[in-house]
């Protein structure tokens, strides 16, 4: 049998509410700041949840050499190209001339686009009779060819932001979208790595990106009762593992990483910032709404992504230290998710469960929907570059339930006990999806 | 020992019926199920024929425990529910739904059975979105939004100097659950108790067709032992049939009503399509497994190969460029690679063709950059003439079609009102018996993804 496919990291780039360059939100991150504030996209201002984490100040043009290539594209798809373009520049794919374009292929977690609200709603409400409760089909076909626009319905398909990036970077390998809910930008680089293991690309931009501040997204989310309410207080208002959290903070963006096969990534001479060593993936198939009270689902994630990493996540390592040096957490800020993540980091982990550090940049970012977890995939990345963990913030009130090492308030720096090197990254989606990876320090 | 994957079960709901027998047989019957468009009011709209499914209620496929839950389930996600729980009786086997019955074991451990179901943009009902949006409509400035809408008044919470009528909450607690598109695997995992790797692809008309590869490659992996593996989409809805006009996919219907003459494949001078709804869940199991289990085998998935057209087309109403083309054909050649076959060793191709003239040229000249003169001796199968376009959920019903015509050797009629070009087999015919070893499968969708698979006979 030949030698098992090794997959590394070459390139990462984000667009993120706390800024859109790698080292400046991780500086960010460490000193713990936070992006959140009044909506200002629409006015929210009677909304139960009228804050989120924008991305403010973001200018596409700076980002890709030809915007107006893209003059039609919706916002997320505009983040990722501009975080697909920092990622394909530091992978040093832009001087890789003989690059073979059908050995490049993607793997995304792209969002749908926003909604077209005000036209839409000028539609349905030419539409509706409120004297019959009934919609009146075609008034509502005649103002919704008045108003709405082609290019901007065609660029809300979910696969409007692979076709963007096509023509940005002459991908003709295979390609794919997914939408798994918050776990779908770490299941899509999960299964890069996999299609890269099985020798069907050789390189693949793969990430996630997702903008739901829109009048209908936050409505669908306020109805869920999934988002805080903390309307005095928003810096504060994302708080996982605290025993007052109350729900997430909505966040935008967009991750991108290149994931290389090592061999492919060494020949033409680029520096692998991380290996992915496995990849664990699964159903709760328990309900639409709950999680598994167990984290059944979020057990057979984590533990999958560790024995494809050839880790026995209840073993010390040779130094000691528990093997797994750090979790991403999902840690939305859900009084569910992160009991239940908790209960299944404890189950996964056993005894040595207090000593793997555990935190959610959830407190500082906010919830990047479908681009949750490839930016924070990329903090595990940071975090073993730099050997210091980001922290849990605004984690002032413990939970009896919830008392593990969550990081709390400050980050840490690992690099006297030693750095670094093992890393999981957990995402859950409503639904039951759960999607773990599992990144390692690169060695040759 | 290779891990062989092979396809056990088909459960297809399409315009022809819920169940392979009523698509098998009305394709062989030459029948289209292609009419008036009854599930709205078209008169609005150019294109006014469609493909629906008749007489379909999802109560009826789930356990009775689970009624409940068919409230949040948009039609995209009823449609696969019902295709999953047909495929699941027609593979013979026994899930967590026959819970019931709690002396029938399941077939699998729940830990070994993955799902992977492509899904389109799930419009919202229009109905009751905008009945909610009409208790916002006030004079106040401030957040107006057309028609008197007023985000004010949608919001729930008072102000210093406003009082909000609270639009927002006439909407069900659960309504964005209804419209995401990873419900459609999520219920299905559910019912059935899957729980290995599920995910969604949402890649339009190639995400049933990349959800099968993505099943092959997890049941490969050792991740799974069995997948349900298909997809499912409704394009009739408002939202649906506006964008379809929008990028001109649609036929404009005039007074034909008579579906079935206006869907041509490969006709240069074709109108375009008709939209649908349906789609298909497939059985995939792994074939160790499925032997052990004395499982029925319609077809081994031999092989499959994905690209993407780095033009990424999106629709003019031209012709599409030749990257579109040369994107096919590379998914073609690496699904013969992956099946270690040449195009010499097919004999059938399960087209794509949905009669819409640019997209289906696109697909022409890939078959003649593959199979040169052999191209027409390569008998076609064409579904979108029986049962129209049903988006995310179409490459599902042609895989069906390809199965079945491998399972018994035989090819089902082509219905075609038009004039293909000679050199494509897509003209009328009628069903006839024929020597199938390996049937290639084709989706492209508009955006550029492109996927092919290769179905053999099982011998």
């Amino acid at each position: 049998m030949s030698t098992p496919r090794r997959v590394v990291i070459s390139g990462m780039g984000w667009v993120t509410p706390l800024g859109a360059d790698v080292s400046g939100v991780w500086t960010r991150l460490v000193r713990g700041d936070n992006a959140f504030g009044p909506i200002t996209r629409f006015d929210a201002s009677t909304f139960a949840t009228n804050f989120a984490a924008e991305v403010r100040g973001f200018n596409f043009g700076e980002h890709v050499p030809d915007p107006e290539k893209h003059a039609h594209a919706g916002l997320s798809t505009r983040f990722a190209l501009a975080a697909a373009r920092q990622a394909w520049l530091q992978a040093g794919l832009d001087s890789h001339a003989s690059l073979d374009r059908t050995r490049l292929g993607m793997y995304f977690g792209a969002g749908e686009g926003s909604l077209d609200f005000a036209n839409f709603t000028r539609a349905n409400l030419a539409g509706y009779d409120a004297e019959s409760r009934t919609v009146k089909d075609p008034a509502w076909a005649a103002m919704a060819r008045q108003r709405l626009s082609a290019p901007v319905e065609i660029e809300q398909e979910p696969n409007a932001t692979l076709t963007h990036l096509a023509q940005e970077f002459g991908v003709r390998g295979p390609a794919y979208n997914c939408m798994t809910a918050c776990a779908a930008s770490t299941q899509a680089v999960g299964e890069a790595y996999e299609l890269i293991k099985r020798g069907d690309a050789d390189t693949m931009l793969a990430g996630g990106t997702h903008s739901m501040i829109h009048p209908l997204g936050v409505t669908g989310f306020i109805r869920l009762t999934a988002m805080s309410t903390n309307r005095e207080d928003p810096a504060r208002a994302s708080r996982p593992f605290d025993k007052d959290r109350d729900g997430f903070v909505m966040g935008e963006g967009a991750g991108v990483l290149v994931l290389e096969e090592l061999g492919h990534a060494l020949s033409r001479g680029a520096t692998p910032l991380a290996e992915v060593a496995g990849f664990g993936s699964s159903a709760d198939a328990f309900r639409i709404t709950d999680i598994h009270p167990d984290g059944k689902g979020a057990v057979a994630a984590m533990l999958q992504a560790c024995r494809m990493a050839g880790i026995n996540p209840r073993e010390p390592g040779a130094d000691g230290r528990p093997q797994v040096h750090y979790v991403s957490a999902h840690g939305t800020g859900t009084q569910e998710n992160d009991r239940i993540e908790t209960i299944a980091v404890k189950t996964l982990f056993g005894p040595l469960a207090p000593r793997v550090p555990f935190s959610s940049v959830k407190s500082m970012l906010g919830h990047l929907i479908q681009a949750a977890g490839a930016v924070e995939l990329m903090t595990c990345v940071q975090a073993i570059r730099t050997g210091v963990l980001p922290p849990t913030m605004n984690l002032r009130n413990p939970d009896p339930e919830c008392d593990l090492d969550y990081v709390p308030n400050a980050a840490r720096d690992c690099n006297p006990q030693g750095g670094v090197r093992v890393c999981l990254s957990n995402s859950f989606g409503f639904g039951g999806q759960n999607n773990t990876i599992c990144v390692r320090a690169y060695r040759g | 020992m290779p891990r062989d994957v092979l396809i056990t079960g088909i459960g297809t709901v399409s315009a022809l019926g819920v169940g392979v027998q009523p698509l098998w047989d009305g394709m062989c019957a030459g029948r289209s199920a292609l009419g008036p468009i009854r599930v709205l009011d078209p008169s609005g709209f150019a294109s006014r024929l469609g493909g629906e499914v008749q007489g379909f209620a999802a109560k009826d496929y789930v356990p009775k425990s689970y009624r409940k839950a068919v409230k949040v389930m948009a039609r995209d996600i009823e449609l696969a529910v019902g295709a999953a729980k047909v495929a699941v009786d027609d593979a013979g086997l026994v899930t967590r739904s026959h819970a019931d019955t709690p002396e029938r074991t399941p077939s699998y451990e729940a830990s070994r059975m993955g799902c992977h179901i492509g899904a389109g943009l799930i419009s919202a009902e229009t109905l009751e979105l905008a009945a909610a949006q009409a208790t916002a409509v006030g004079d106040e400035p401030g957040g107006a939004q057309g028609e008197g809408f007023s985000l004010r008044h949608w919001g729930t919470v008072a102000t210093s100097d406003f009082t909000p009528k609270g639009g927002m909450d006439n909407l069900p607690p659960l309504w964005m659950l209804k419209y995401l598109p990873n419900m459609l695997a999520c219920h299905v995992t559910i019912i059935h108790g899957c729980e290995g790797p599920s995910n969604t692809i949402t890649c339009a008309e190639a995400s049933s067709l990349l959800s099968l590869g993505e099943s092959r490659r997890v049941i490969e992996r050792g991740d799974a032992d069995l997948c349900f593996s298909g997809g499912a989409e409704s394009k009739l809805s408002l939202m649906g049939l506006i964008r379809a006009e929008f990028t001109g996919r649609a036929a404009a219907t005039g007074d034909e009503v008579d579906g079935g003459a206006i869907v041509r494949p490969f006709d240069p001078e074709a109108p375009g399509t008709l939209l649908a709804e349906g789609g298909g869940i497939l059985i995939l199991e792994e074939s160790h497994a499925a032997r052990a289990r004395g499982a029925r085998c319609y077809a081994k998935l031999s092989g499959f190969g994905a690209a993407q057209s780095a033009t990424g087309y999106l629709p003019t109403g031209d012709d599409a460029p030749a990257a579109e083309s040369e994107a096919l054909e590379l998914a073609i050649r690496s699904a013969l690679r992956d099946a270690g076959v040449t195009p010499g060793d097919i004999q059938a191709v399960s087209s794509h063709a949905l009669g819409w003239p640019g997209h289906d040229a696109a697909e022409l000249r890939a078959l003649r950059a593959v199979f040169g003169d052999r191209l027409p001796s390569i008998e076609l199968i064409t579904t979108a003439p029986f049962v129209g376009d049903m988006g995310a959920g179409h490459g599902a019903v042609q895989v069906a079609a390809a199965a079945l015509a491998l399972f018994h050797q035989t090819l089902p009629a082509r219905l075609n009102r038009g004039s293909p070009p000679s050199s494509v087999r897509a003209e009328s015919a009628p069903t006839r018996p024929a020597a199938l070893r390996h049937v290639l499968v084709l989706s492209s969708a508009i955006g550029g993804q492109n996927a092919a698979a290769v179905l053999s006979r099982i011998v």
